[in-house]
C-alpha cells in the first residue's frame, strides 16, 4: 500500500513536471489579432508583393575559453599517528569568475607504521593495503590576495587563495567521510602554464584506536597546472 | 575506489601532459576563418590591464579606431593583442563595446540573464545526510529549455552500516527559473550498489533500482555561480518484500556555462 502511494506521488509529480514546462509563465498573453481591410479604391484585392530579401547570416566568432586547470601535484601527507609520507595527486579547476574557482582532488599516498607498531615489535594494526590511503575531495576555493610578482625585471601574476571542500578518504579498509580546508598560492609562468604551493587539512573520523576521535592530516605539496 | 582514483589521476596527468604539448596552440583561433577574432575600438578608448581581475593596473590604452587581436577568454576578461603587439588584459564590459569587421557589434552573452541557448551546462557538487549517514554528491545538468533540464548524479554515501555509491538520472523543473532565487523540482531514477560494512560475516554488495522525487532551490550569487540546496525522498525497489525508504538532505555549489 505504502509503495502504491509511492507510485502515484511519481506519476503525479511526473505529469506536474511535464505539465508546468509546457505553461507559458514567460509568455505574454497573445493579442487578438487585429483585422486589416485590404481592399484598394477600385474595389479590387491589392498584389501581393513578395519581397526577396536575403537576410545577412551573421557569424557569432568563436573566441576560445580557458576557463579550466588540470595538473598533476606532489608533497607529503601526514596521515596522523601514521607517519608523514609521500604523496601525488591531481587537481581540475574551473574558474568561475575572477575570484571564485571550483575544484576536485584525487591523490594517494602509503602510510607508515604507528609509533605503538614500531616498538611493540611485531603487532601491525593495519595490513598492507589498508595502509594506502587514497582520497578525494570537490572544493571551492577564493582568490583572496590575487597579485603580481616580480622576478628580476619580468612581472608575474599570481594568487593567494584558500579553499574548502568535501570528500572521501579511504583508508584502513573503509570509506570516511572527510571535511578539507586548505591554502595556496599559485603563480602563472605564462598564459598557460602555473606553479602551485599547497597546503590542505584533511578532517575525518577515525576508530581504530577503541573510540572515535577525528584525526587532523596536514597535506604540502608542490604542483603544476595547464590551463585550456 | 582506489581503482577508480588510480584511473582519475592517469587520465588527469595524461590530459596535462597532451595540453601542455599542444599548448603554443592555445592561441584563440576563429576556426572557421583561420585566424584570431579581430576587432576595432569603438568607444572613445579601451584600457589593457597587466592581468585579469579589476585590482590589477591599467598599462595602456587603446584609442577609438584601433584593431585588436582577441587571444582568448578568461572569465570575464579576454587576452588582446594591439596593432603594436602588446598583449594585456581587457574587461569584458569595454570588450561589448568593440565592433567586428561588419560593423556589428562583438555578440557577447547578455550580463543579466543567463542564455540557456549558450550556456546549457550546469554543474556543481552537493554534500549532506542520506538517510542518518553523510552523502558527496556530484551533478551534471544540461537544459532543454528555461523551465526543463536533464540531469546526471554520481553519489557516495557514508554511513555506520553501509557506504553506497548512486548513480541517477533525472529532470528537473524550475517555473521562474528568471528568479535570483530559483525553487526546482525533480523526479528521476537510477541504480544504487550497497556496501554493507563488515562485522563478522560481510554480508555480499547489492545493486538495487530506485526513483526519487526532490524539491530545491538554487540562489545565484554571482554571475555564473550557484549556491544550491535540496530534499529528496527517495525509494529503494529492493528483491525482498519490502521498500526501502531514504530521505536526503543537501546543500553545496556550483556553476553554469
Amino acid at each position: 500500500m505504502e509503495s502504491r502511494i509511492r507510485v502515484l506521488l511519481l506519476i503525479a509529480c511526473a505529469v506536474a513536471l511535464g505539465g508546468c514546462s509546457w505553461w507559458p509563465f514567460h509568455k505574454k498573453p497573445a493579442q487578438e489579432p487585429v483585422p486589416v481591410e485590404a481592399t484598394t479604391a477600385d474595389g479590387a484585392a491589392p498584389a501581393v508583393v513578395e519581397p526577396t530579401v536575403v537576410r545577412r547570416k551573421i557569424k557569432t566568432p568563436s573566441i576560445k575559453n580557458s576557463n579550466f586547470e588540470i595538473g598533476p601535484y606532489m608533497g607529503t601527507y601526514s596521515a596522523q599517528d601514521f607517519q608523514v609520507n609521500p604523496v601525488v595527486g591531481a587537481r581540475l579547476a574551473y574558474h568561475i569568475t575572477e575570484d571564485f574557482f571550483a575544484e576536485a582532488l584525487v591523490g594517494q599516498t602509503h602510510t607508515g607504521r604507528t609509533s605503538y607498531e614500531r616498538l611493540s615489535g611485531g603487532a601491525n594494526l593495519l595490513t598492507d593495503s589498508q595502509r594506502i590511503l587514497t582520497y578525494y575531495n570537490l572544493a571551492f576555493g577564493y582568490d583572496l590576495f590575487p597579485g603580481e610578482v616580480f622576478i628580476g625585471r619580468r612581472a608575474f601574476n599570481s594568487a593567494l587563495y584558500v579553499e574548502g571542500g568535501f570528500g572521501a578518504t579511504h583508508f584502513a579498509g573503509d570509506d570516511r567521510f572527510t571535511v578539507m580546508m586548505g591554502a595556496g598560492y599559485r603563480l602563472l609562468l605564462n598564459n598557460w602554464l602555473a606553479a602551485h604551493v599547497d597546503v590542505r587539512d584533511h578532517i575525518f573520523d577515525l576508530s581504530l584506536f577503541g573510540s572515535t576521535q577525528t584525526s587532523h592530516n596536514l597535506e604540502t605539496t608542490l604542483g603544476v597546472t595547464v590551463y585550456f | 575506489m582506489r581503482k577508480v582514483l588510480k584511473l582519475a589521476i592517469l587520465l588527469i596527468l595524461a590530459t596535462a601532459a597532451g595540453l601542455a604539448h599542444s599548448a603554443d596552440g592555445q592561441r584563440a583561433y576563429d576556426r572557421e576563418a583561420g585566424r584570431h577574432v579581430e576587432v576595432i575600438v569603438a568607444d572613445a578608448f579601451l584600457e589593457l590591464h597587466t592581468g585579469p581581475g579589476r585590482g590589477y593596473p591599467v598599462f595602456r590604452v587603446i584609442p577609438r579606431g584601433e584593431k585588436i587581436e582577441i587571444l582568448f577568454r578568461r572569465t570575464d576578461w579576454f587576452r588582446v593583442r594591439d596593432e603594436h603587439d602588446k598583449e594585456g588584459w581587457a574587461r569584458r564590459s569595454e570588450m561589448q563595446e568593440t565592433l567586428l569587421a561588419s560593423g556589428a557589434k562583438l555578440p557577447l552573452e547578455d550580463l543579466g540573464h543567463r542564455d540557456y541557448d549558450n550556456q546549457p551546462w550546469e554543474a556543481g557538487a552537493e554534500t549532506g545526510n542520506f538517510g542518518g549517514g553523510n552523502v558527496n554528491s556530484l551533478w551534471v545538468g544540461y537544459s532543454l529549455n528555461q523551465n526543463l533540464a536533464a540531469e546526471f548524479n554520481v553519489s557516495q554515501t557514508l554511513g555506520t552500516a553501509d557506504n553506497s555509491v548512486i548513480a541517477l538520472v533525472g529532470l528537473t523543473h524550475t517555473p521562474r527559473p528568471d528568479w535570483r532565487f530559483a525553487p526546482f523540482l525533480q523526479l528521476g531514477t537510477g541504480i544504487i550498489e550497497i556496501q554493507p560494512k563488515a562485522t563478522i560475516i560481510a554480508p555480499p554488495n547489492r545493486k538495487e533500482q530506485l526513483a526519487y522525487y526532490g524539491i530545491g532551490a538554487k540562489f545565484y550569487l554571482t554571475r555564473r555561480f550557484i549556491l544550491r540546496a535540496d530534499y529528496r525522498s527517495y525509494v529503494i525497489f529492493t528483491k525482498l518484500d519490502q521498500n526501502e525508504e531514504r530521505n536526503e538532505w543537501k546543500a553545496g555549489f556550483g556553476f553554469y556555462f
